[in-house]
């Protein structure tokens, strides 16, 4: 066995700050490069964790003392047709880096997560989904092709009819049985760079949840912040966003909006920059002022109901993004994401419990969000015809065994009401409760295709080992 | 009580403080790599000291072969699964006669006490400072404080050990490393046996007691126990002419 490549050691963190350690970490910047990092790691007896844009909340692309294959240098726009929106790309290029380069000939991400620092290899491995899931189905239905390279060196292109079996497993897959080398993708065609956007407030779960049921139908986009804090009789109370593309024509600027300047989003506020607001924001992110703010922004919510505005694609699309690092206003603490997939029938029931076990236990959700989802026909799908509701917490080192014990309690409620699981936000799960969530013959399959493609099991992750590779 | 350290190395865990060290580590269910020069001697140590929530397993290394040491520093790494504390407990103290100026013996004492300490925590440091994360824990003396009469080169040696953890602290600690510095008055151990009874002395079990709440607190420096703090303050503030004159 060779002697480790120590300077190749580094601090790999979850995105949730949770949990992170030394990693040896290979930064290819082409095919033959991964496979040097295959053989290195051959060498030393290690195993192999894909890393996208690291942006995934718990272990995703975790492999402490072992390695980590970053490949945000593979971000190359490899070709890209304006007339039919086809866009072929390296797995390192970002969400960002895509409708950046897309936008003024008229297209956009048909499917995006709320960050647009995600990677396509990211996205396609955990096969993401956006506001518009309901409609848009997750990103792996936009996928004309992939190309995946096998531990043994092989190139497979995969799609719905070639190797389809393997397509559909490797897209949420989350990196266990080759890595995406190249991604072809369907944009959507958008005529302007604008949303036709309403926003509503409603009053109590059954509310919430039937008028973003009624959004979702009528609407591209419906998305959900529900009152985090309001319990018993305010419990539910939310305010919804519904969103639709503009027609050819609705916009009479289409070139304008269509720019990237126009969609980018200031870098102060109030005269601050932003780049200093998580420090700022720092001692507010404590139950207290979050139980005020939560409150706030419902009330001024609710005074805009019924409100129409247009708002640009990516502010709309990316509100995240617009602070730069706010993750570090829950510093020295991490943030952790619980995120169940409910179906329709069951969610009314579930949501409020989960809510109130969490208060109970001592960790109010900072933040609640609402999506209204279809299942699809990947092998690890986490969607269901249903709703799903993700909950942040702010979670301190020293609380963290009181957190999985409440994580555990809420898991047991979600999996008896028919919940699913998204594991690119997943901290807590257990193998036993994943293979619940998704069903014993998915895992079976998935462990099978492993076995075929990468016998010796060079790839591999802290969250694979924890939930769906048996050591 | 449940250790924060996961994985240690104690360099030294043969010795009457390492031992202790490691034995209390071991307890509080941290696995601990033993670093001595004598695998046999590691071996039933490793057996004596392991757990059933905590590994011990034994490095054998001779710091002076300082070859040896970054292969034996990545074999405990390997053989723990990790690392997030190192104690350097190894250290020599022969005795030296008032006329003695003997310096291959002198250099003996250097390449235990000092460059073996830099050699194993060199290479902490270094992962350390890329992990984000660690303790590094040096042993000193209050004998660094002066340079007294009687043992020249272990008073430097652990002189030059205290400003090059010193050095380390000041380097590390932006990236959240902890280096921490103790300095120990008479300990009851091998290295104190053929001296009789010190005054001051506490036993290994409670000098590696203090030694691991001071390991806990961030860049702490701490004598053990705090008293030797005042004895050290008074000693330093005695005028050089003054100090020569004193039988210490
Ligand atoms: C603020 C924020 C908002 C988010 N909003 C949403 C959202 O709205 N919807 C949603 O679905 N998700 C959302 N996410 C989650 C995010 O989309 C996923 O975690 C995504 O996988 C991250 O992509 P990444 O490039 O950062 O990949 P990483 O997090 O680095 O990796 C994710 C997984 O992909 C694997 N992987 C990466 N690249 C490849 C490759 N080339 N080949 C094979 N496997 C690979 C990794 O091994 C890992 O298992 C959000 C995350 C954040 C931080
Ligand atoms: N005892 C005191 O009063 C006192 C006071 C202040 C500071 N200290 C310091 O505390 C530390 C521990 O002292 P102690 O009293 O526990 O001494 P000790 O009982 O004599 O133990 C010394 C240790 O050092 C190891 N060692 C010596 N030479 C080595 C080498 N070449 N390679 C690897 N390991 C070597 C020994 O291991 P092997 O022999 O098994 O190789 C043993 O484990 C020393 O740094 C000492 O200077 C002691």
């Amino acid at each position: 066995m060779k002697p480790l490549p120590t300077d190749r050691l580094r601090r790999v963190e979850a995105w949730g700050m949770t949990v992170g350690g030394p990693c040896y970490v290979f930064r290819p910047s082409t095919v033959e490069g991964i496979l040097d990092a295959f053989d290195a790691a051959r060498n030393a007896g290690k195993t192999v964790a894909i890393k996208g844009g690291g942006n995934s909340y718990g272990d995703a692309f975790l492999n402490r003392e072992a390695f980590v294959l970053d490949l945000s240098r593979m971000r190359r726009i490899l070709e890209w047709n304006p007339a039919t929106g086809v866009i072929q790309v390296e797995p390192g290029a970002t969400i960002a880096d895509v409708w950046q380069y897309v936008l003024e000939d008229g297209w956009w991400p048909p499917v995006v997560s709320g960050t647009a620092a995600v990677t396509l290899g990211g996205a396609l491995a955990a096969n993401i989904h956006g506001k518009n899931n309901y409609r848009a189905g997750p990103i792996g239905e936009h996928v004309r092709a992939v190309w995946l390279l096998t531990p043994g060196g092989d190139v497979l292109p995969l799609s719905p009819s070639q190797n389809s079996e393997l397509f559909y497993a490797v897209i949420g897959g989350f990196g266990g049985l080759g890595v995406v080398v190249a991604a072809e993708i369907q944009l959507k065609k958008v005529y302007s760079g604008l949303l036709d956007v309403s926003a509503f407030a409603t009053g109590r779960w059954v509310e919430t949840l039937d008028r973003l049921d009624e959004l979702a139908q009528s609407n591209d986009y419906a998305v959900g912040w529900v009152d985090g804090f309001a319990l018993g009789a305010k419990a539910g109370r939310a305010i919804l966003h519904s969103a639709n593309y503009l027609k050819e024509g609705d916009d009479p600027h289409p070139e304008e909006s269509l720019s990237v300047e126009f969609q980018q989003i200031p870098t102060t506020v109030f005269g601050i920059p932003k780049t200093a607001l998580p420090r700022l924001l720092r001692p507010w992110v404590r139950p207290l002022t979050m139980r005020w703010i939560n409150s706030l922004k419902y009330r001024s919510g609710k005074r805009q109901d019924g409100h129409r505005f247009r708002q640009g694609l990516a502010p709309f699309n990316f509100l995240l993004d617009s602070i730069p690092n706010w993750k570090h206003a829950y510093r020295p603490a991490g943030l952790v994401q619980y995120q169940v997939f409910t179906p329709k029938e069951s969610s009314s029931q579930l949501f409020p419990s989960l809510i109130a076990m969490a208060h109970e236990h001592g960790f109010p959700p900072f933040l609640a969000v609402l999506k209204r989802h279809r299942p699809d026909p990947f092998l690890l799908s986490h969607a269901v015809d249903g709703y799903s509701l993700a909950l942040d917490f702010r979670v301190h080192g020293k609380r963290w065994e009181k957190f999985l014990s409440l994580a555990n309690e809420m898991t047991e409620l979600a999996l008896a009401a028919g919940s699913r699981f998204y594991l690119a936000k997943d901290s807590v799960l257990s193998s036993d409760q994943y293979e619940r969530a998704v069903g014993a013959d998915a895992v079976q399959q998935y462990r099978e295709l492993k076995s075929r493609l990468d016998p010796e099991g060079l790839l591999s992750s802290e969250l694979l080992r924890r939930v769906l590779l048996k050591d | 009580m449940h250790s924060k350290w996961k994985n240690a190395i104690v360099v030294g865990a043969t010795g009457g403080i390492g031992k202790e060290i490691a034995s209390q580590l071991l307890s509080s269910g941290t696995n601990v790599a033993l670093v001595g020069r004598d695998g046999t001697k590691l071996d039933s140590l490793a057996d004596e000291l392991r757990r059933e929530d905590a590994r011990a397993i034994s490095v054998p290394c001779d710091v002076r072969q300082l070859e040896t040491v970054e292969p034996a520093f990545q074999e405990a790494i390997e053989k723990l699964g990790g690392l997030d504390l190192i104690v350097y407990a190894a250290g020599v103290m022969p005795r030296v006669e008032p006329n003695e100026y003997n310096t291959e013996k002198d250099a003996e004492i250097i390449a235990v006490n000092l460059t073996g300490a830099i050699a194993w925590l060199n290479l902490a440091a270094k992962r350390f400072e890329r992990a984000r994360e660690g303790t590094i824990v040096g042993i000193g003396s209050v004998a660094g404080d002066r340079g007294r009469k009687g043992n020249p080169v272990y008073a430097a040696s652990k002189a030059g050990l205290e400003t090059y953890l010193e050095s380390l602290r000041n380097r590390l600690a932006p990236n959240g490393v902890s280096v921490v510095t103790v300095k120990p008055g008479p300990v009851e151990t091998p290295m104190t046996a053929d001296r009789g009874k010190l005054p001051g002395m506490i036993s290994a079990d409670r000098a590696a007691r203090l030694i691991l709440r001071a390991a806990g607190k961030p860049n702490k420096t701490a004598y053990i126990p705090g008293k030797w703090w005042l004895v050290s303050k008074i000693l330093r503030a005695i005028p050089s002419p003054l100090f020569r004159r004193l039988n210490i």
